[in-house]
């Protein structure tokens, strides 16, 4: 049976997300029934997919970012900067496309910010993204003036992040959407194999004619419109921009999401698609430990865990012994067929 | 004509420090502006001062002690009658609450205690949160009366002492009372994103909401959030879900004009106005004030005008 | 000081790594009072001689004495102990500390166990003063001149081991004054009984300091000699091997170098990498670089190919000059540029042989218009077969090929941008012989079919064989060009060997 290449190299991926299904399904017995309430889907996996939204927006930029040996630290702070640029735009009277394109632009210019202190002043990305982070959550408030700015009167910006359209939460159209958008341009377009070189080397890609630095650039720029429009869901959600909490240690699980998905952090090779299950595996984590009704104080013990079980299991240690135990079991079956027709 | 000069500008110097010996001077070393109700503390703290005719000299640390020091020292050097300090933490106070005593200003602590000799200053206020939690469950309890009601609980951020103390006073209230019973409790990180996050996996886990009879939410972000989250499930909050919890914030009294929130306790900024008194006394008539002086902590639900207390609690600055 | 003891003497030592030998059966003597070079190309086994004696190495066989002792050091340290110090080229000192602290890093004076920072400054002082050097020696390090640093290395090293001490190429970011400061530091060392080895690749200087040359080629020593009285031109010959053969030529077409050129430099240069030089390349021509290690052949290659940006002169393509700024706009201008060092400038490693194959023609062509998996995977299959790359699936990571067969792969991704100049470093460095051949054939060919080509070797033979003409480097500068029937390796050996005078306006 020939089965599709996407599905054969996300293998780990697809079992660790099938048996934490599996484990929420035996926790919570009501975790895979959907119904239709108030017009939109609703049930726990629906939550999964919506609560995933801003890290999955954020694995995007990230895994991009990774693939050329970097590392985005500032990602969460964009989104609190972006999401208290998109509360005062709206409750300053600006129009739903107004506010939109202002945050976006917010993010873009997050992200161009990184890029040109990675590719134009080489200087290493951890410490390039660590000043916004730093200082990121800082700005945020300097536009919120220290308090949640609230909209609650303004549903059009609401509607992005708890509105839903053909049945399913905005959040989760729009990552669906962005994801899309982001494999089709990486993989149909030439981006994704000079994203790969520059990540594996970026001396030899540049003297054979890559322009690097644009690429660079490029790529933070897209991890920071991908933390903006991550900002914005965030923010619409609560109808407020919380300056100090919105996006917190959220680059983290980005990260996490991203090497759960199969991409190393030394760069090169990169999967969008296993970033976003690796996305959806910690989302399905932290949705299950909230269903299980352990003691809060468990919470983080259980999802370090977890998590490492999986890179246990995907490391490339028990990778190798896992394919020992399956060529010993393929020579035994084969010296059993042998000795079955040795004896007839 | 230089003579002249000087005599008049010392006549006026004179004549400054004659008007301050009437009115007190005092020092305060504010932690920063890190949240709303931070900030409606410092507006109420000068509007405190300002009423009673106060010189307040104020000083925002930014988070950080050295600077809260720093100020203190400043205001030692200047001879204040008196300094308030919100310790941004509780060790490393000894030293400077010296200095302070040596030069016989007496310091008040605001809103948190510290780890130094209850002797090196004159008094803490702050609230009680074990007491506020009390308050909230007592309104609970009185509220169902013998109605069986199922309780899930917004815990703040785990192992934080506000969200020890509201836990524990609450549980305290419900002890007793059978009918009452919390089903689930989870932290929420004193934030709205969590609140609505983990009040969803509540509905989800209790039957689509119908076993939950109340929600208590240690802070008014995540009631906030749990509102919305409630409402996105297809219940009322206020009616189908009860909604209380603690703080007092602006927009929790939106949601009681809006029918959506049931009651909250109040966390009050003004720390100002009882340590100004307790001093009055204490200089005046050399009353020493008890070490500990507990805030009010008072219950607000929809009877109470909440458009009149959401206006004026947005104009300090939340 | 003629009949001076041997102070280090190194007797059949013998090093291999993965059972390939680097050093075979050596032997070197090093008497005090004596500055001593050692000379060899790439390796030569020049470095692994230097860290065997230094202790960062182990030796497999053979004994190394000091002072007529056999001596075992486990390490650099160890080494120091013994006596035995070194200076690196790039000053391995920190230079955020004080001069005085960096002499006496790790055995500062003590008192009362801590660091009696007087004593150790006056001290700091009057080992210095031994050197003529008068310096703030409570000022960091970084605020001198790395001439200074250099001398502060060697006071460190000398006060430490005080017998023998290496110079590993000290004078290679050195200018010339600053090269005769350190020169006088090494005469006064020599003075004082101290062996000295001394690496470089500027004969000028070995002639000017050393008292006797030993030359090391392909792990084996070749000849120990006294300086005075070695002609140059065989000490050339010693470091690069007498090619006895008889060299053989492909014969030019004379037609060819009455065309217009392609490429022109006029007064291209950029101090410190490479002076000023002017060469023509016409289509269907090899031009041939040869000159030793150092003496600018890449740096000549990188100037021309955008990577470094010239500080003088110009590049003019086909009659019009060309701002060379970067790869991409020498890429534009169709030149090519296989690099010396593989692995870190040529291949990407975990990319397959067919993305290898393709990569510098997607990059031209850039991100928005990508070639089709079924265009890729054309051009790849047909450059594996073309240059006979051995790979068992275009599929398979270039990191797992031959060093042969990535150099072709390298030679397929630029032969599908369809160049009209190709610049090759070295190409048939480290590479198997059959393959070897190959890409020598394939220089010809391509030459043959009207591409001009600029090619930098260290096989004299190979470059008499293939090149047109062939210009002569030495010490950062172009002594000669040689053409016709000059092309041969005993006249480029003349032209490195040539002494320093030529060029210089004495």
């Amino acid at each position: 049976m020939a089965v599709p290449t996407i599905v054969r190299e996300r293998t780990p991926q697809i079992i660790v997300l099938a048996v934490i299904l599996v484990l929420n399904a035996i926790i919570s017995p009501g975790f895979f029934s959907i119904e239709i309430q108030n017009e939109r889907l609703y049930g726990s996996l629906i939550d999964v997919l919506n609560r995933g939204a801003p890290v999955t927006l954020l694995a995007i930029g990230m895994t991009l970012v990774i693939a050329t040996k970097g590392i985005d630290l500032s990602v969460g702070a964009v989104m609190a900067i972006v999401g208290a640029v998109a509360a005062s735009l709206i409750t300053s009277g600006y129009s739903l496309p107004a506010t939109l394109a202002g945050a976006l632009f917010v993010g873009l210019a997050c992200g161009l910010w990184n890029g040109a202190l990675v590719a134009l002043l080489d200087i290493q990305p951890i410490i390039a993204t660590l000043i916004l982070m730093v200082a990121g959550r800082g700005i945020a408030q300097l536009i919120t003036e220290g308090v949640i700015l609230t909209f609650n009167d303004k549903p059009e910006l609401i509607f992005v992040g708890s509105g839903s359209f053909l049945s399913l939460p905005m959040p989760v159209i729009i990552w669906i959407v962005v994801a899309i958008l982001a494999i089709l341009v990486v993989r149909r377009s030439a981006l994704g194999l000079l994203i790969e070189a520059i990540g594996v080397n970026r001396r030899a890609s540049t003297l054979s004619g890559v322009n690097s630095r644009v690429i660079l650039l490029a790529v933070y720029a897209v991890s920071g419109l991908c933390a903006a429009t991550a900002g914005v869901i965030a923010a619409a959600d609560i109808k407020g921009a919380d300056a100090n909490n919105a996006g917190l240690w959220l680059e983290m699980d980005a990260i996490l999401a991203v090497v759960i998905g199969g991409t190393s952090l030394l760069g090169g090779r990169f999967s969008l698609v296993g970033s976003l299950m690796g996305a959806m595996i910690i989302q399905s984590l932290n949705t299950g430990i909230l269903l299980a009704g352990f003691p809060p104080e468990f919470n983080l013990i259980i999802k370090a865990a977890i998590i490492l079980i999986i890179l246990i299991v995907q490391s490339p240690a028990s990778q190798a012994a896992m394919a020992n135990v399956r060529a010993n079991r393929q020579a035994v079956a084969i010296k059993s067929e042998s000795r079955e027709h040795a004896a007839r | 004509m230089r003579t002249l000069n000087l005599l008049a500008a010392t006549a006026f110097a004179t004549a400054l420090s004659v008007s301050s010996a009437f009115a007190l001077t005092v020092g305060f070393s504010q932690i920063g502006s890190e949240s709303g109700w931070r900030a409606a503390e410092t507006s109420v703290t000068k509007l405190e001062a300002q009423k009673r005719g106060i010189d307040l000299k104020f000083a925002d640390a930014q988070q950080k002690q050295e600077n809260q020091i720093k100020a203190v020292r400043s205001f030692i050097a200047q001879g204040v009658d008196a300094i308030l300090i919100a310790p941004v933490v509780a060790t490393g106070w000894d030293a400077v609450l010296k200095e302070a005593k040596e030069a016989e200003i007496p310091v008040i602590l605001l809103d948190r205690t510290v780890d130094a000799p209850e002797d090196l200053y004159l008094t803490a206020v702050t609230s009680d949160t074990v007491f506020e939690g009390k308050v909230a469950g007592d309104w609970l309890v009185k509220e169902v009366g013998d109605k069986p009601c199922n309780i899930v609980e917004l815990q703040g951020t785990t192992g934080s002492s506000p969200a020890i103390n509201r836990k524990k006073g609450f549980d305290e209230a419900i002890a007793g009372h059978d009918n009452l019973k919390i089903i689930r409790s989870q932290t929420g990180d004193f934030t709205r994103t969590k609140g609505k996050e983990v009040m969803e996996s509540f509905i989800k886990a209790e039957g689509g909401g119908k076993n939950i009879c109340a929600l208590y939410a240690h802070n008014d972000d995540m009631a906030v959030g749990a509102i919305q989250a409630i409402k996105e499930a297809g219940l009322k909050p206020g009616k189908d879900i009860l909604v209380v919890s603690v703080d007092a914030v602006p927009d929790i009294f939106q949601a009681f004009v809006a029918g959506e929130a049931n009651a909250t306790v109040e966390l009050t900024p003004n720390m100002a106005g009882p340590a100004f008194d307790a001093l009055d006394a204490y200089l005046k008539d050399k009353k020493e004030p008890a070490k500990w002086i507990q805030t009010e902590s008072k219950l607000y639900t929809p009877a109470d005008d909440p458009q009149k207390v959401y206006d004026e609690k947005k104009g300090l600055g939340y | 000081m003629a009949n001076a003891q041997p102070l280090l003497s190194v007797r059949g030592v013998s090093k291999a790594f993965l059972g390939v030998s680097a050093l075979e059966n050596v032997d070197f003597t090093l008497k005090a009072g004596e500055v001593h070079a050692l000379l060899g190309e790439n390796g030569a086994g020049k470095s692994t001689l230097i860290k065997i004696i230094t202790g960062a190495y182990r030796r497999d066989e053979g004994e190394v004495l000091l002072d007529g002792t056999p001596i075992y050091p486990r390490d650099v340290v160890d080494a120091q102990k013994l006596g035995i110090g070194t200076v690196y080229q790039e000053v391995n000192l920190l230079t955020n500390l004080t001069v005085a602290e960096n002499l006496f890093l790790g055995r500062q004076p003590k008192r009362f166990g801590l660091t009696d920072v007087r004593e150790m400054n006056r001290r700091s002082r009057a080992i210095l003063d031994t050197y003529g050097l008068s310096i703030d020696v409570t000022a960091p390090l970084a605020n001198f001149s790395v001439a200074i640093q250099q001398v502060v290395a060697i006071a460190r090293a000398v006060d430490i081991s005080g017998k023998v001490l290496v110079l590993d190429e000290p004078t290679a970011s050195l200018d010339a004054h600053e090269v005769e400061m350190l020169f006088a530091v090494v005469r006064q060392l020599r003075e004082r009984g101290m062996g000295i080895i001394f690496i470089s690749h500027f004969l000028d200087q070995v002639y000017e300091i050393a008292d006797t040359i030993t030359v090391l080629r392909n792990g084996r020593l070749i000849d120990t000699v006294p300086v005075a009285g070695l002609d140059r031109l065989k000490l050339v010959s010693m470091m690069l091997g007498r090619q006895l053969e008889a060299d053989f030529k492909r014969t030019i077409d004379p037609n060819t170098a009455k065309a217009e050129p392609l490429v022109s430099l006029r007064g291209l240069g950029k101090r410190g990498n490479i002076d000023p030089l002017d060469l023509d390349i016409r289509q269907g021509e090899v031009v041939g670089i040869a000159g030793l290690l150092g003496s600018g052949r890449t740096e000549t290659a990188q100037l021309v190919f955008g990577i470094e940006r010239a500080d003088s002169g110009t590049i003019s393509v086909a009659g019009t000059p060309v701002n060379m700024s970067s790869p991409r706009r020498a890429i534009s201008q169709g030149f090519a540029f296989c690099p010396e060092d593989r692995k870190t400038d040529g291949i990407v490693g975990d990319l397959s042989v067919r993305e290898n194959i393709i990569f510098a023609l997607q990059a031209q062509r850039g991100w928005m218009r990508p070639l089709s998996r079924s265009e890729q995977e054309a051009l790849a299959d047909r450059y594996i077969a073309a240059l006979d790359i051995r790979t068992s699936d275009r599929e398979k990571p270039i990191k797992f090929l031959s060093g042969g067969n990535q150099q072709k792969v390298l030679l397929a991704r630029w032969l599908a941008t369809n160049p009209r100049f190709l610049i090759l470093d070295e190409p048939t460095r480290g590479i198997d012989v059959g393959a070897h051949a190959e890409i020598i054939r394939l220089i010809v060919d391509l030459c043959e079919r009207g591409m001009a080509l600029l090619v930098i070797s260290s096989e004299l033979g190979e470059l008499v064989g293939y090149s047109s003409r062939i210009i002569v480097l030495r010490d950062r500068k172009m002594v000669s060009e040689l053409t016709g029937d000059e092309i041969s390796t005993e006249h480029i050996m003349k032209a490195i060997a040539s002494h320093g005078a030529t060029g210089e306006a004495a």
